[in-house]
Formats: structure tokens, sequence, C-alpha cells
């Protein structure tokens, strides 16, 4: 954003008094003032410290991605819990969501605060094989017993050790309206067949049958990993996340084949609308079902609207593969490598592993599900409850493609390509073979 | 469009001329319809997003953005002030903007101070050198500079004295200095060019040396493409994202381009809230513009009565 | 960028960098300002090549090597592989590519000339000339991510104005921003709504250097106004021409704000700047892969700043 200046010495643009070298002088005095603040407040502490020394009970720095009013406030609410349980002071260091997720690789490898929120899966292991994130298997000593199997493997690197420590997962399934349902009679499919033959008659009666968004580029993942989960079984699933399976191999195509299928039902025009306005339609009724994690909840309005929400688990494609595994991502936190206060770190850690801590987050946060095994769920809503239930008869849980697979090929690769294959469908062989070039280029070590 | 008259023109040594007053021609009223329909044309994004701030969302949830008002608030604006802290991020914006300000002129006119006024050796091509880096992208300097920044962060004296520049606003502060000093010493070289060396001959008679000529002498008659200058930086800086976005750590240390992010929740956008917010943070840019807008527009062009 | 020395009253020498100190006068210059000279013009070098030109030399370099960001000891040399994946597998660069060069020839073609007709038209003694240039330039002092959202407004599907009007007139509502065969447009517009402002701005300043001689010279021999503008006036602005283009060119090369606030630059919206943010900020983390990019646009910015620095040169010899 360059403008020539095209100097005019003779036309004096401001009155002599009024721009003078007092007020550049002034300015001055101002900057230096600036910059005396800007000194002031801008170096931190030398760092440095080993993960057990510091104060257990001193002040730790915690970063968060929860820049919403709901998770921000359970987050203070759980602080508060913990220190009044004999916890010390957690300084709170906040970045908006989207930012504190792009920001993450300068972010670990700068001065990261000790205890930062984060995912579990191949997103956390990634960070834990380059040595970015503190190991706090000795933390999981004292709470492993609290989780399940699953949940413990979600947790744990690539060497064995564990990184993570979650606090509360959601899963992702058919959402719709049980009012709709009800009043044309129709019950929730059980086999991707029913669903679309159920999607033919919502769209007789003017109904769209599966709202769809992909704007932003991510939802469209879910289809694809339960159309996956359900056709290929939840082994081949991961490792084609791992980069270990080829995909443009014949059991892909078959997903994105079984997907032109569900495509058909699928709301129109998706690369334009966010999942947002996709849930909005569903709360209008212009839309019958959607598949979605459930925070969809909260684009219903909280009364009548919110209670008439409810879901159906992702229905069966190949019955010998069956319907036992669930997307459910866990959110949670891990450790710096070098936090400043290692020691307390740890604490908190321990205590955010707690029953306590996930009662307390989800009283206030109420869009999750808490994983703690002696997690109070008397308080869920009808909603909660579900996906609770859900979650607990899952054999395996996978955690969402952009979270099981390698970064730059979810976020380069995979969402181009299958917003590609959304405008497109006829062309899904060329995208999975170019899917599979790009990931032999990427995930090779 | 009609013939329009060109007024004469003073001959140089005259007095400049005095606006006459015109005949209000049929041409004359055209021309103003002309621009006042474009006029409004453009305005017209802002003033929607303007009307949009102020309405409840309640009311455009049900009625849609595209109807007439039932009822005006400002609710949205007291919503967004709390919520995204602005004046928070003001200031924050304002310890970045101000120093990079004062430092940038301080540099950029040293530079052109030696160049304009007296000979260096390859005095174009380090102005080549200065202008070139300014245009370019963004993008190609970051990865870079982040890991120049973590590296000097990691030396042992670095941390045994604290003098970290990562997450420091120093850090930001020096970045846009040296970004956009190569565009205002080209300026001020060109403008420095044209002064009269008659004064500082004046002063080297008087035996004044290079500080003095600069400080006394030359700056004083510069303020035309400072005050320019000064405005359009200011705009820029305030409006840069980047820099602040890779270069700092800490949510509450970024600057207001950053503030709008806080009103834009991870589940739910309301974008009366966002419009309000949106206002706000355009303000500061809106009244510097205004309040120097001769500088913007009117300063940087030559006088009629040269040549 | 500054037209260099248009303005200068003819008949004046045309001031130039003296070759060596003030040759007009006899002063020689002490040490102590020779070391203040040093330092004023050594201390803003030495902080441009550092910040400036040093990493911008470390990404090309980068560009040839394989790198995650994390610890400058896992840098590997691969040589040309980066740009032999981009021009083969990588699906949106060469969309990214055209998309660039069609913001390119739109704004070259449609808000540069408007831009210079409204200068043209507000070049001349009017009421309110003051208003309306200050109006028109608005747009410019935004920052590009509100620009983005105010167009959002209205351009959504569901709830932006343009479809809500159209609704009026019984028109289905039109995928403006998921289109792919629209968006780039939408968008398009959006942009030039900035730069007609900044193009008609760039157009005052060079008109007003216009010698009014010869526009007085033609008009006594008769020429109409538009003979006038396209004989004489256009071709006086030939300097201001230039660096309207330049700034085209390069504007047209980093334009990335506005495409990334509406859908991270997908589906259609892909340009080079996105590209490489793509790549090297957030998560993804192929920092030799977005500094191939960053090299390739850097190269072909390259290209126009020496056509611009070579006419500064030409004309500063004038």
């Amino acid at each position: 954003m360059r403008k020539p200046m095209l100097p005019n010495p003779d036309e004096p643009v401001l009155p002599a008094a009024v721009f003078n070298r007092r007020l550049f002088l002034g300015a001055g005095a101002v900057a230096l003032g600036s910059i005396g603040l800007a000194a002031c407040g801008g170096s931190s502490s030398s760092g440095g410290g080993s993960s057990s020394s510091g104060n257990a009970t001193g002040t730790v720095t915690f970063g968060s991605n929860a820049s919403d009013d709901v998770p921000k406030k359970a987050f203070q609410a759980t602080f508060a819990a913990y220190k009044s349980s004999g916890g010390g002071d957690v300084k709170v260091n906040t970045v908006d969501h989207n930012t504190f997720q792009e920001q993450i690789n300068n972010y670990l490898q700068g001065r990261p605060d000790d205890v930062f929120t984060w995912f579990a899966g191949y997103r956390m292991r990634f960070f834990a094989k380059k040595g970015l994130v503190g190991d706090v298997s000795d933390v999981w000593q004292k709470i492993g017993g609290n989780f399940t199997d699953a949940i413990k493997t979600a947790s744990t690197g690539e060497d064995g050790k564990q990184y993570f420590v979650p606090l509360y997962n959601y899963p992702w399934a058919v959402h719709y309206r049980k009012s709709v349902f009800e009043a044309n009679g129709y019950q929730p499919p059980t086999t991707l067949d029913e669903m679309v033959t159920l999607g033919q008659q919502m769209k007789k009666k003017g109904l769209a049958p599966l709202a769809f968004a992909d704007k932003d580029g991510w939802p469209a993942m879910g289809t694809f990993d339960y159309l996956n989960m359900r056709i290929n079984g939840y082994d081949f699933h991961i490792n084609l996340m791992g980069g270990k399976e080829a995909w443009d191999s014949p059991k892909v195509a078959t997903v994105f084949d079984t997907w032109k299928r569900l495509l058909e039902i699928s709301q129109p025009n998706s690369l334009g609308r966010t999942w947002q306005e996709a849930a909005q339609t569903v709360a209008q009724k212009k839309a019958g079902m959607y598949l979605l994690g459930t925070f969809v909840g909260q684009q219903f309005a909280e009364g009548a609207e919110r209670d008439d929400l409810t879901f159906f688990p992702f229905p069966v494609v190949d019955s010998s593969v069956g319907a036992d595994a669930v997307e459910a991502p866990i959110d949670g936190f891990m450790m710096a490598k070098r936090p400043q206060n290692g020691a307390g770190a740890k604490h908190l850690l321990e205590y955010l592993g707690s029953a306590e801590a996930e009662n307390t987050y989800l009283a206030t946060d109420s869009n999750d599900v808490a994983v703690h095994k002696a997690a109070d769920t008397s308080k869920y809503n009808a909603l909660q409850k579900q996906a609770s239930a859900l979650i607990a008869g899952a054999k395996s849980i996978s955690q969402f493609l952009d979270r099981d697979a390698d970064p730059t090929f979810a976020s380069t690769v995979a969402i181009p390509a299958f917003q590609s294959f959304i405008k497109n469908p006829a062309d899904a062989a060329s995208i999975a073979k170019n899917m599979e070039a790009q990931k032999k280029s990427i995930y090779q070590s | 469009m009609t013939a329009v008259q060109t007024p004469p023109q003073a001959g140089p040594g005259t007095a400049p001329v005095r606006r006459r007053r015109r005949p209000v021609t049929r041409g004359r009223i055209l021309l103003h319809a002309f621009l006042v329909i474009t006029s409004l044309v453009f305005l017209f994004p802002l003033l929607y997003a303007v009307y949009t701030s102020l309405r409840p969302y309640a009311e455009t949830a049900k009625y849609g953005y595209f109807s007439l008002p039932r009822s005006l608030t400002f609710a949205n604006y007291t919503h967004a002030w709390q919520q995204s802290r602005v004046l928070h991020f003001l200031v924050n914006t304002l310890i970045i903007v101000v120093p990079s300000l004062v430092l940038i002129l301080l540099l950029s006119s040293f530079v052109a101070f030696g160049l304009a006024r007296f000979g260096v050796r390859g005095g174009k091509w380090l102005l080549i050198m200065f202008t070139a880096g300014n245009l370019l992208p963004q993008q190609i300097l970051i990865t870079p500079l982040y890991q120049a920044y973590r590296v000097w962060d990691d030396q042992n004296w670095v941390v045994a004295h604290g003098a970290f520049i990562y997450d420091t606003y120093w850090g930001v502060i020096a970045i846009h200095v040296a970004f956009q000093i190569g565009f205002c010493a080209f300026v001020l070289t060109n403008y420095m060019q044209t002064l009269p060396h008659e004064l500082t001959e004046a002063a080297l008679v008087d035996g004044a040396g290079a500080w003095r000529q600069y400080w006394s002498i030359t700056m004083p008659l510069c303020r035309p493409p400072l005050a320019a200058l000064a405005a359009l930086e200011f705009t820029w800086i305030y409006n840069d994202f980047l820099w602040a976005l890779v270069l700092m750590n800490t949510g509450d240390k970024r600057p207001i381009t950053s503030a709008l992010n806080n009103l834009r929740g991870e589940f739910f956008t309301d974008n009366n809230l966002l419009a309000a917010g949106s206002v706000i943070i355009v303000l500061p840019t809106v009244l510097v513009f205004v309040l120097l807008q001769k500088q913007f527009v009117g300063g940087l062009t030559l006088g009629a009565n040269k040549g | 960028m500054a037209v260099s020395t248009t303005g200068v009253p003819t008949g004046a020498p045309a001031p130039d960098v003296p070759k060596r100190g003030g040759k007009r006068s006899a002063h020689r210059w002490t040490r102590r300002d020779k070391f203040v000279l040093a330092l004023m013009i050594g201390v803003p070098t030495l902080i441009s090549v550092a910040l400036v030109w040093v990493p911008a030399l470390s990404s090309v370099a980068l560009s040839f090597t394989r790198w995650d960001g994390i610890g400058l000891d896992s840098i590997k040399w691969i040589g040309l592989r980066n740009y032999r994946e981009i021009f083969t597998i990588y699906p949106p660069f060469y969309p990214a590519l055209w998309h660039n060069l069609i913001w390119l020839l739109f704004f070259l073609l449609i808000p540069t000339p408007i831009g210079l007709f409204l200068a043209v038209l507000l070049d001349r003694e009017l009421r309110f000339t003051r208003v309306y240039q200050s109006v028109i330039f608005l747009p410019v002092v935004l920052s590009l991510a509100i620009v983005g959202f105010i167009w959002q407004l209205m351009y959504s599907t569901d709830q932006g104005l343009i479809n809500a009007v159209l609704d009026k007139f019984g028109v289905a509502p039109i995928d403006w921003l998921g289109n792919p065969n629209l968006n780039l447009w939408a968008v398009l517009i959006a942009a030039s709504w900035r730069h007609v402002g900044y193009m008609m701005i760039l157009y005052l300043a060079g008109l007003k250097s216009v010698d009014p001689a010869l526009k007085e010279a033609a008009a006594i021999d008769g020429a109409s106004d538009w003979q006038t503008f396209r004989y004489v006036v256009f071709p006086a602005l030939r300097p201001i021409n230039i660096v309207v283009l330049v700034i085209t060119v390069i504007e047209s090369l980093r334009a990335f704000d506005l495409v990334y606030v509406i859908n991270g630059g997908r589906n259609g919206l892909e340009l080079l700047s996105v590209l490489v943010t793509q790549n090297i900020i957030g998560e993804a983390s192929r920092i030799g892969y977005g500094s191939a990019i960053a090299t390739i646009m850097l190269v072909i910015s390259t290209v126009f700043i020496v056509i611009y620095t070579l006419n500064i040169f030409r004309e500063e010899r004038r």
C-alpha cells in the first residue's frame, strides 16, 4: 500500500504553529514513555525451570483457547475451585480460539504457559514427538484409573508415555428435532439404506434431508470419518489417518462412492454455508437431519427448542463392521516442555484430571460430557445423557480427521480435496490419486 | 458533459488566484449530482454496517437484516465495548503505533538527509534497496523472522538479562520500523532533494555541523511530507495484524486487530455485535483521517502555481 | 514509492543526489560530521537489512529445504523438490496463479480507470471537492479484515443484503461466496471499492503536477476536453502511471486479507499469498514448501520492481 508523495514546499499544509518541533519533541516524549511501558510489559521472567522445580501451590500460568464466554467462565469456576481445594493461583492467558490454534507451533517454541488447552490424538502426539510438550506420565500414575483405556490411548504418545490430561469430549452424531420426526412419523434409521430412504421421503415433503455446510472446510471430515469407519473399520481408518494406507485404494474409493449417495440427499450449495447456518436450518425445521458434534446444540434457543434436539448414532453401512466406533474428540490439557513452575503445573493437572474439576467445568459449560469414570452425570441434560451413553458404549473412539491425521495433510490436502469432491463427485478417482501423491510427500519422515 | 471552464492560471511570480464565483451551469449541477451519487454508493456498505450495528440481534434474527427497524439500540456497542475490551487493546495498539511512528520518521529522515543533502556513493542503490524491501509480501519474512527472534531469546545472556524480543512490544515495533522505513525514506529523499541548497549553505558558512543542519534547518522544512507520512503510517500500522499474530504469544498483549476476533465466538457469531465492534475499531483511523485529511488528500499535491 | 522529479519548475536544473559531498560549496566535512552521517545512514540500513532482507533471503534459501519449523537442526536440503511438487501435484497452485492474474487485470481495467476518471472530475475548483475525495478515499483507511466483514454482510447467502433485495424481486438466493465461479468476482468488487479511492488519490496528485500551461495551449488550439486529456494530459501522467502500475501489480500479488477472512482462501478464492500462509502459519508446518511459493511470488514481484526502479533511474537522468 504505497502512495507517491509529491513534495510541495510552497504550499504549507499546516499552520506552522500546529506541527512544530515542540510537537515533534512532545510526540517523542510520548514515544519514549510508551517504549518504557513496552519494555516493562514486554519481558517475562527468565525461563528454564525443570519440570519438578517450582512450588506446587504457587502460581501456574495457563494458556487457554477458550475465548468464548461460556467456556471462559467455566474455567474461571474450575480454577476458583482448585484454589479453594488447596491449589495455587492460576494466571490465565486467553487467546481467541482460532488464533491459538493457528499459532500453536510458534507458541510452543516460544515461551508457552505452564499448562495449556489442547486436543488428544495425532495432533498431540505430533508435538510430543517433537519434544515440545512435557511428559505427564507421573500425573497419570495417580489419575489413570479414572479413565477408560480408550481415553488413555488417546492421551499417550508414540513412546508410550502420557502427554495429555483429558477434560471432556463430545460425540459426533446425526441430530434431528424430535417434533419434526414425530409429526411426520419418521423413525431414526439404523442402516445407511434406511437413512437414504428416509431422506427421499423428506425431500418429497420439501424438507432438506441432510443439512450440510462446508464453507470452513472441516465439517465434511465428519462425514468422511464415519463412512470410512463404517465401511472399512476403525483400524483401517486410523491407519489411513496415520499415512499407512493409500488414499487411492479401492477401500477408500468405496467410501467416496457411498458418500455420493449421501450427497444426493444433502443440502446443495454447501460450500457457501457455515455450519452455524446449517444448524439454524434444522432449528427452523427447514432441514431434517444434521451430522455434527453435539456442540450444534448451541445454535438452538434454550428452552423448548433445545429440548427438542436429539440424535441417533451414524447408521450401519456394513453389518459385518457394525457401528461400535464413535467419533468423539477429546479436549484437555498439556504441559509445556520446560514450565516455569513444573511442580505447580503437575499439581494443577492432577486436579484437572479429577471428577471434581470436570463437574465444576461442566456445570457452567454444558455442551460436552465428562470423561472421568466417576463424574457426576445426574445434572446432565437429556442431550448430555445421550452423548455420555453413546461414548460409553463405544468400542473405539476416533478423534476427527484433523486431530487424527498429520496437521499439514489435514489442512492443505484434505480440506481442498473434500471441497473439490463435493463440487464434482464424479472426480473422486483423480482427487483420491492426488491426495495419495501429496500424502506421500507430507508423511515421509 | 458540457464543457467546463478552466480558471485562468496564475503565471509565475503573480499572486495566487482568488477563487472566483463560478456560474451555476447545468454542467456543474450534473457534475455535482454524479459525484453525490458516487459518494453515496461508496458510503453505502459502511452505512449498512453501521445500520446493522444499531439493531438488536433478536430483531434481525426474526425479520432478517434487510428490514426496516422496529427499534434501534446502542446495546451492541456497549456489549462490544465490554466483551472485546476495546480500550485495552486500543492501548496496546497505541503502545505499538506511537513509538513505531516516531522511530520510522526519525530513521527515515536520517537516511533521506544523508542521501539527499550529501553525496553518498551508491546512494541510489541504497534507496532502491529500501523501497524494494517495502514491496515484499509479509509472508516472505515471517518465518525466518520468528526463528530469528526465537534464537535470540534462547541465548544465555539474553535469558540472564531478560532482554527477550519474542512476545514483546519491542519485537513488533522493530519489524514495523524496518518494514516501513523504505517507503518513508524514499519519499523524504525526494522531498529533501527539492529543498534549496542556499539554506544549508548559509548554515555551513555559519559553521553548522551535519546534525545542526539536519535538526534545525532541514527537518522544520519537511513538515508537509512528515505530516502526510505520519497520517499514512498510523493507518497502516494500526491496521496490521500479521506481525503481532506471529510475534506475540500473550493474548492480552495483542493489538486491536485481534480484538475483533474476541467477538467472534467459536460457536456463535452475532453479526450485529461484530458490526458494532468493527465500527468502534475503525473509529481511530477514521478520526486520524478526518483530522489530517489535508495531509492524506490535499497535502500530497504540488501547488498549481508551480511551473 | 514516489514520483521522482515531476513538478520541478521547468527551466530550473533538475536536482539530483550529488555524487560527491556538497559540490556547490567548498565546505569540507569534519570527521565528526562524517561520523554522524555514517550513523544516520548506517543505522536504518542495518535495521532494514537485518529485519527485512536477511529474512527475505533466508526464505528463498528455505525454499530448497524440507522443514517443519520446529528446531533449526531438522532443516533438510532437498533441492528443487518443493518446486517440482508445487508445479505438479499441488492442486491450488495454478488456480492461485490464475486468480492473481485475474485480480491484476480486473484492477487495471476497472478500479484504476474509475479512479483516474474521478480524479479528473475532482481536479478542478469545485465546491465540496474535499468531501467527495474523502468519502471515496475512506475505504482505504479501513483494515481489510473489516472490509471483508462489511462485504460479507452484503454477500452472505442466507443473511446478506444482496440476496434479501433479490428475494423481494423473486430471485432465488445466489451463493455469492460459495460458488467458485462467482466468489472471486464478488471479492474483486469489494477490493475495488477500496482500490478506487487509492487510485483516485494517486492520480489527483499526478494531475496537479501537470503543467497547466500545456492544457491552456491545447485549449487555445481548439482541442476538446477529451482531446486535451488524451493527447496532452495523459502522456504527461506517465510518471504517475508507472507508479500506479507498480502499485496495482504489487497489490494484486499481495492480496490476502479479504479472501482469508471470507473462507480461508479456498474453493475459488485461492491466491498465492494465501497458499504461503496455509503452509507456514497454523498447524500446517511445511516451511520449505511455503517458502517456495513465497519465492515464486518474490520472483514475480522482482520483475516489476526492476521495471519500476529502471524507470526511476531514467526519470532522474532526464
